[in-house]
């Protein structure tokens, strides 16, 4: 729905394997399959994503919003892992990210350093990865508002060819006035001017 | 042939988890508790046992943040 206010969405069913001649991918949020075993990693295997990692392998811009994010982790599309917060609790809060990349396909939009109000709904959102290039971190939290103790403050990050990006905040619940911010609708801005 | 694998959290990377548990045991009066660690256990039917270790590193850890040990196939 948040895609519908920046340009022409549809919904790709996981088991299905048409792209549809998409120009990007965003996999949403949610709790596929429960979070069982591990968040994402069983929905990684879903029919769809084969299809998904080969557009993203092809350069195709690929978002992956909170469980998306875990999602594209455990399919090797991005470096890292989501790890459990630290505080071991479900944590639903507005957080600032800043932008450190502006340069990203889903970051353009935006200005080095402008902060985005943005919310965070999850548990398991602690980001892990031990060698992770200082130009492939997109989003940090600012300083003081890390709500799951990920490494270096990371919110979001891409792969190292640059078109597919993680993070596990919410933008596309910021882009209505009515939920206090519209800050998300950045990433999707952004978004725009790829298939422009 | 029935598989047993143990999946733990790698060492070095923060077990919340853990330290919850850690923390809980002296509240009821067990001391001398440290290092407590949260794993998994996947008990599996296996008709191939030699293709467990795959399964372990494409789908039952994450080789990343976990190791496994096949702990035991018995018939």
């Amino acid at each position: 729905m948040a895609c519908r206010r920046f340009g022409e969405a549809e919904l790709l069913w996981h088991r299905d394997r048409d792209l549809d001649g998409v120009d990007a991918v965003v996999v949403p949020g949610g709790f596929s399959y429960g979070d069982y075993l591990r968040a994402g990693a069983i929905a990684r295997f879903s029919p769809l994503m084969e299809s998904v990692i080969e557009f993203a392998r092809a350069g195709g811009p690929v978002l992956g919003i909170c469980n998306g994010f875990q999602v594209l982790c455990e399919a090797g599309l991005l470096p890292g892992a989501l790890l459990p917060n630290v505080s071991l609790r479900f944590v639903s809060r507005q957080v600032e990210v800043v932008v450190e990349n502006p340069e990203t396909m889903f970051t353009r939009a935006c200005a080095s350093g402008e902060r985005l109000s943005i919310p965070v709904k999850h548990t398991t959102g602690r980001y892990h990865a031990p060698a992770i290039p200082d130009d492939q971190v997109a989003l940090r939290y600012a300083p003081g508002d890390n709500p799951n103790g990920s490494q270096d403050d990371i919110a979001g990050v891409t792969n190292e060819a640059g078109n597919v990006l993680g993070l596990m905040p919410h933008p596309e619940h910021a882009v209505d006035a009515l939920t206090g911010s519209t800050d998300g609708g950045r990433l999707f801005e952004s978004l725009a001017l790829v298939a422009a | 042939m029935r598989a047993r694998v143990l999946i733990r959290p790698k060492e070095g990377i923060l077990d919340p988890q853990g330290q919850a548990v850690e923390r809980a045991l002296p509240a009821l009066g067990f001391e001398g508790v440290e290092n407590v660690h949260i794993g998994r256990l996947v008990e599996l039917d296996v008709a191939d046992p030699a293709r467990v270790p795959e399964m372990c590193e494409r789908l039952l850890a994450n080789p990343l943040i976990e190791d496994y040990e096949i702990m035991e196939v018995v018939s």
